[in-house]
């Protein structure tokens, strides 16, 4: 099986657009609560997705729109989900943190770090009622400091699981930047559980899709485990309305907020060094700087996919037509029924 | 006195603790973000960001307590929780009485808590029963700004772990980040009194285990913790208005309980509705019935508390929350002649 570019791209363009068009219907307040979106990672996401079959697993986690979408939910019960109605995924009960589908064996969660042991489940499951079948782990690279993510791996790993985990590595883990909270580095880690390590550029979802392939491989041929190691960005931050980033994006409206309370605490008598003091608040000021410049550094998978497509613009504009279309009706579809 | 919202009093007592003790020290996921003024005054020795590794880092805490530090360490939220829970069940909780009393774990765990924001129910449950089912640990949940810096100082100076839940309706820059997102087009019924009040110019700390009787009342007693006591209250002006002079209980502190306050109240009223946004079955709820009928009181009990999973659905979670109407429906139950 070789990567297509085309429907690749189509599932990128198509989950970029719903996710487009979420920030809006969040915007406009009609989505409550915090919204962590899959901009930046859908190129990832693309590659695996794609070569995956009936009967294999997602574990997801706080990103779980785009695999969703590219496993083929239909968006309008997505939208519905997000809009708290009673016709959506999950009834309104879930919401964008907590999606699950029966049918396509795919369950999300909140907390950081347990798509690990749930793909475990899930592929042990696998073994016994549909083999051939495989698990995927998605989670960031945050994720990688849980405990449970360590066990899960070591567990896939004694028991020759077959489990992908999908590491998108951003560098930050929420807000914290994830080199300064980790020691050594994240391949030699699996290959410290004994699992074999793929490092990939997640922005290429060519360089995805052959890398996850091997993966694949190993798992439906009873192999075992792969660690799958993806670069990606969050443009839009940790989640929407993410402070730091409006804090460099921003700088006197955010700072004017918090200047008092800063300047009092910086002259306060008792306390650190006023070197040590200064020292601290550069660093974490420009948390939000360092983001944006990342998001600078790292091509957008969007644009970097779309690129070798251009060539053919008529199909190309078919294609981001048709998509466009079938968004703006669910978009459309989920705000007017009830 | 002055007037500050509950964030600031929190912020504000743990700085006076800080300059004045060395030992405490502030760890968790994005603290130095998150704790920004005292990362300024206090520098990244003692606001120390932690990676997203709860068992680890709560655990550490825990121990760094027991060889002398005084940690404040914070789970984001406490429904993290659940990911170190052995840390909280079977470590902090057992020091004291496995050393036969010797040594002591003076941690503070701080987590944000509750819901009404629609963020699904992996973010905004309450759990202060569950945690203080566990013998060894003290749970606080303060309703408004004097109790939030009060009891923070009390939770520090206090010599074992002290769990200090921060409901994310009254703490503001926790309703922004997780709620809000900067945006103005969402609302929250968010307790004034809660989120902005009166505080002392120096901090003293609020007592632990000492309830507050908030509202007096012959016909009636609410009692309830957090955000929860607001609801009372509005609900209690409700029903003087049908006739009932209704008292409301903040307890402040889960546990240890103030017996003493519930049982002389409940002795007067012959009446009790408790009001918990956590969990209904197996919990605080039950326990206040519990105490009062061990006092050998004759009374009637009612009690609105959160049912199940708390929905997304912001409008399903509107129902299922303790809300001032079921309040004031559930309490006409037992006193309407």
């Amino acid at each position: 099986m070789k990567p297509d570019r085309w429907s690749l791209y189509r599932q990128i363009f198509r989950s970029r657009l719903f996710e487009e068009a979420v920030i809006q219907l969040w915007e406009a307040g009609l989505i409550s609560g915090e919204m962590h979106l899959g901009v930046g990672e859908e190129a990832i996401v693309a590659g695996i997705v794609d070569q995956m079959i009936e009967g294999d697993a997602m574990a997801l986690d706080h990103r779980g729109t785009p695999p969703l979408l590219m496993r083929g939910i239909n968006p309008v019960l997505l939208l519905k989900e997000f809009l708290g109605l009673q016709d959506g995924l999950c009834s309104g009960m879930g919401g964008h943190m907590h999606l699950f589908s029966k049918d396509h064996l795919a369950s999300s969660s909140g907390i950081v770090g347990s798509s690990g042991p749930t793909a475990v489940g899930f592929a042990f499951a696998g073994i016994h009622l549909r083999p051939g079948t495989l698990a995927v782990a998605f989670f960031g690279e945050g994720a990688i400091n849980q405990g449970m993510m360590m066990e899960a791996m070591n567990l896939a790993s004694a028991w020759k699981l077959p489990v992908i985990f999908v590491c998108k590595n951003n560098e930050w883990a929420i807000s914290t930047s994830s080199p300064s909270v980790t020691g050594g580095s994240l391949m030699d880690r699996a290959f410290g559980f004994g699992i074999p390590a793929i490092e990939v550029e997640g922005s290429d979802v060519m360089e995805v899709w052959e890398g996850a392939s091997e993966a694949f491989e190993r798992a439906r041929d009873g192999s075992g485990p792969t660690f799958l190691l993806a670069r990606c960005t969050h443009p839009e931050g940790h989640y929407l309305g993410d402070p730091l980033l409006t804090m460099s994006r921003q700088p006197v409206k955010e700072l004017s907020k918090r200047a008092g309370p800063l300047f009092r605490s910086i002259i306060s008598r008792k306390g650190a060094p006023i070197r040590d003091r200064m020292k601290s608040l550069s660093d974490v000021m420009t948390v939000g700087k360092e983001i944006a410049d990342q998001v600078a550094a790292i091509e957008d998978p969007l644009g970097l996919t779309r690129r070798g497509l251009v060539a053919d613009i008529e199909r190309l504009t078919m294609l981001e037509e048709e998509v466009s279309r079938e968004i703006s009706e669910a978009v459309e579809l989920a705000l007017n029924t009830d | 006195m002055k007037e500050m919202s509950f964030a600031e009093a929190i912020e504000g007592a743990l700085a006076q603790a800080m300059a004045h003790d060395p030992r405490i020290v502030i760890m968790g996921e994005d603290v130095q973000g998150l704790r920004l003024n005292l990362l300024a005054r206090f520098g990244e020795k003692r606001v120390r960001n932690t990676p997203i590794s709860e068992s680890a880092f709560v655990g550490a805490a825990v121990s760094a307590a027991m060889a002398g530090l005084r940690p404040v360490v914070e789970v984001m939220m406490v429904d993290f929780i659940g990911v170190t829970m052995d840390a909280l069940l079977n470590h902090a909780a057992k020091v004291d009485t496995f050393s036969g009393g010797k040594w002591k774990a003076p941690v503070v765990v701080r987590a944000a808590c509750g819901g009404g924001y629609g963020d699904g129910g992996q973010h905004e449950q309450s759990l202060w029963g569950w945690l203080a089912h566990i013998p060894g640990l003290t749970v606080v949940v303060p309703s408004n700004p004097a109790d939030a810096g009060g009891l923070m100082l009390a939770a520090i100076e206090y010599d074992g772990p002290v769990l200090y839940l921060e409901h994310k309706l009254l703490s503001d820059y926790w309703l922004d980040a997780v709620g809000a997102g900067g945006r103005e087009t969402v609302h929250y019924d968010v307790p004034a009194e809660g989120a902005y009040g009166l505080v002392p110019k120096v901090w003293k700390p609020v007592p632990l285990a000492q309830a507050v009787t908030r509202r007096d009342g012959d016909d009636l007693t609410i009692v309830s913790v957090g955000v929860g006591v607001h609801r009372s209250l509005e609900a209690a002006h409700i029903l003087e208005q049908e006739g009932y002079s209704v008292g409301v209980i903040d307890i402040r502190t889960v546990t240890p309980l103030d017996k003493s306050t519930l049982i002389n109240a409940v002795s007067k009223t012959g009446h009790l509705v408790v009001v918990d946004e956590d969990y209904e079955t197996f919990g605080l709820s039950g326990e206040l019935a519990a105490i009062v009928l061990e006092a050998g009181i004759q009374l009637k009990y009612v009690r609105v508390c959160t049912r199940e999973t708390i929905p997304y659905s912001r409008f399903l979670e509107d129902q299922i929350l303790p809300n001032t109407q079921r309040i004031v429906d559930t309490a006409l139950q037992v006193i309407s002649k």
